[in-house]
């Protein structure tokens, strides 16, 4: 008992001694699942001796909740999309910083500072942005791929084979595209004819799921699956025949941002992180990983030819695609219903 | 024999006089902890206001369960009619888990019937092999089964290149793959209840019931069942009621087209929804079904033990 104890104690002192040498400071992140390349944490830890953590999930609303039910204070940055940004300031859960507060604030594209859901960029930098479609797998459909009939009334080849991602508010905008209503419509009849049309095309989508959205294309299980851009794009290159539409009703276009959080308990480290991804050659990192675009200047050095011309990164100048918006709270009890409707 | 066991039960008793419930303390702290306070908050939440975007305010409210009840149509504000979405949704969980519940009593029954009339070394054998596949996470087992059954996977394929059949045997995305996979995952908590009484039962009985010339049929109504029925309806909870609140499976291989009630119940903390309130009040709706099935049960059970 005596030599179990001793060596208990000084395993104990050991792993704390470790772990003081191992680093400076942490940072703690809530990232999206597969949106970041191990190797730019591994350097930013190397370069700025500091351990980082990183938690991840798979939905803007699934980071929310977790936020909200006690998380917030646990982690420095996280990487909501922009109607969240919006959503997150609003209920209080962001900290804000100046620019000068970050070296590397003037590499931020200038069309991307003044942006409606953080005017002047007061508590995000830009993450990376893309657009939000379908794809079509060119082995069983050869026809015009860019209309969003593909996926509201498809083609009988097409019937069955389709998987949606498991999103409300990016499958009920590209619904609202679909039938040339305006988003988080107020309209009585615009949104019951929204509630007809997802409820006729459900019989046509043979599943709804947003981590294995790329997986289905890869392996056949799905001839359509509605996307995002730099996802087609990784399962282009893991083998899948398939084309990124861009249709003419539009497209959901998003940017996702990293956000300095409230209560973050590494405020300095979150900031240094933060600077640390508006390098540039940092960004393009990310970039060649996601396969989505950076809102940052100078990248294009960095970047591999694949990714710079890949068709899902270069929408067409028209049509142009929209951002989500978030729902007044009594349309957005509309779009629930909706929702628990298609899905009962 | 029986004078014996009183009398050691007795000093048992003196040797712990007093510290009762002292050593009963660290059950009342972890049923307090994991069970009463967990459940008592999820009963509060399920009555008062929802916050927009997730969250409460602290104001009693019913409108969790008159949102569980009552249909008020797209825009809230029909007259109220009867909410057929949420029944319908719990009807195809109990099916959906009764179904798995049955393939695995109709599976586990025999295997573990077998396994228990094995001898000694060779028995603790099959029950390691039972237990193997469980040291490996539900998510990863359920997605491993996904990769079987899809309509380009290795069954399919096998199936295609023998010439057995012609066209792919659609399997994905349907409820029979959502059975398939809630019976895969507890199968062993169906043999392994049964199990432990027909490793209890006594086979002379069965061999007296012969001699008395009853047949096969007749010796497992009258003598096998009834001694190990026990462990059947262990199984058979066990299995049910994980199958129930079970939202991987129908995600995963059901294609997540159908709400099931965990499924539903996750909507409301993770999803757009948001309605903590809700979400809660159908988790107690849940509690309190299951809890009435396994009163019934016990009350049966302290019946019998009485006859």
């Amino acid at each position: 008992m005596n030599t179990f104890l001793k060596i208990t104690a000084s395993a104990l002192a050991m792993a704390l001694a470790a772990g003081a040498a191992h680093a400076e400071g942490k940072l703690s992140v809530y990232h999206w699942f597969e949106y970041i390349p191990q190797e730019l944490l591994d350097k930013f830890a190397a370069e700025y001796d500091i351990e980082v953590t990183m938690d991840t999930f798979d939905s803007n609303e699934a980071m929310l909740a977790s936020l909200k039910a006690g998380k917030l204070g646990s982690y420095d940055v996280t990487v909501p999309g922009d109607y969240m940004v919006e959503i997150m300031a609003g209920e209080g859960m962001l900290d804000t910083f100046t620019p000068s507060e970050l070296s590397n604030f003037g590499n931020i594209m200038p069309q991307w500072v003044d942006v409606s859901f953080d005017n002047g960029r007061h508590s995000s930098i830009p993450y990376q942005w893309g657009t939000t479609s379908f794809s079509v797998n060119r082995d069983v459909y050869k026809g015009d791929i860019n209309t969003t009939d593909i996926l509201f009334n498809p083609p009988a080849e097409l019937r069955g084979k389709i998987n949606v991602l498991d999103s409300q508010g990016e499958l009920l905008a590209l619904a609202s595209l679909h039938l040339g209503i305006p988003q988080c419509s107020t309209d009585r009849e615009q949104l019951k004819a929204l509630n007809a049309l997802v409820q006729e095309a459900k019989p046509y989508w043979a599943s709804f799921g947003s981590d294995i959205a790329k997986d289905v294309l890869v392996s056949g299980d799905a001839a359509v699956g509605m996307i995002w851009s730099g996802f087609s794009a990784k399962a282009r290159s893991e083998g899948a025949n398939i084309e990124y539409a861009f249709p003419k009703q539009g497209y959901v276009v998003w940017m996702d941002n990293m956000v300095l959080l409230k209560d973050a308990p590494n405020r300095d480290n979150a900031l240094k992180f933060m600077n640390f991804l508006l390098e540039p050659e940092n960004a393009a990192a990310v970039t060649n990983y996601a396969q989505y675009t950076a809102g940052v200047t100078g990248t294009e050095p960095f970047l591999s030819d694949d990714v710079k011309n890949s068709p899902e990164s270069n929408p067409p100048a028209s049509p142009v695609g929209s951002f989500v918006q978030a729902c007044t709270q009594d349309v957005q009890k509309v779009y629930d219903t909706i929702w628990t409707n298609l899905k009962k | 024999m029986a004078g014996a066991l009183t009398t050691s039960k007795a000093s048992n008793n003196s040797t712990y006089a007093g510290l009762g419930n002292l050593l009963m303390l660290p059950s009342w702290l972890i049923i307090g902890f994991f069970l009463v306070l967990p459940v008592g908050m999820m009963l509060i939440y399920s009555f008062l206001t929802k916050e927009f975007r997730g969250g409460i305010i602290w104001e009693f409210s019913l409108a969790a369960y008159d949102q569980f009840f009552f249909d008020r149509g797209l825009f809230g504000d029909d007259p109220a009619k009867i909410e057929w979405t949420y029944i319908k949704i719990f009807w195809r969980s109990i099916w959906q888990a009764a179904v798995a519940t049955f393939f695995c009593l109709i599976i586990g029954f025999p295997t573990a019937w077998f396994i228990a009339t094995r001898t000694g070394n060779s028995r603790s054998i099959w029950l390691f092999l039972i237990t193997i596949p469980y040291w490996v996470n539900l998510l990863i087992r359920t997605i491993s089964m996904k990769f079987l059954i899809r309509d380009t996977g290795p069954m399919n394929e096998f199936l295609i290149s023998t010439g057995i059949i012609s066209d792919p045997i659609h399997i994905i995305n349907t409820n029979f793959a959502v059975q398939l996979g809630l019976f895969y995952s507890y199968l062993p908590f169906m043999v392994l209840p049964i199990y432990a009484s027909v490793e209890r039962y006594n086979f002379s009985l069965s061999e007296a019931a012969a001699d008395l010339y009853a047949s096969r049929l007749t010796i497992l109504q009258k003598i096998i069942l009834p001694t190990v029925k026990p462990g059947i309806i262990a199984g058979c909870i066990l299995v049910f009621v994980p199958s129930l609140g079970a939202f991987l499976a129908p995600d995963l291989l059901g294609g997540a087209k159908n709400f099931m009630i965990g499924s539903l119940i996750e909507e409301q903390f993770k999803g757009n929804a948001g309605n903590w309130p809700f979400g809660a009040a159908v988790s107690m709706i849940l509690l309190s079904m299951v809890l009435i099935v396994l009163t019934y049960y016990a009350r049966q059970q302290s019946k019998e033990g009485r006859r």
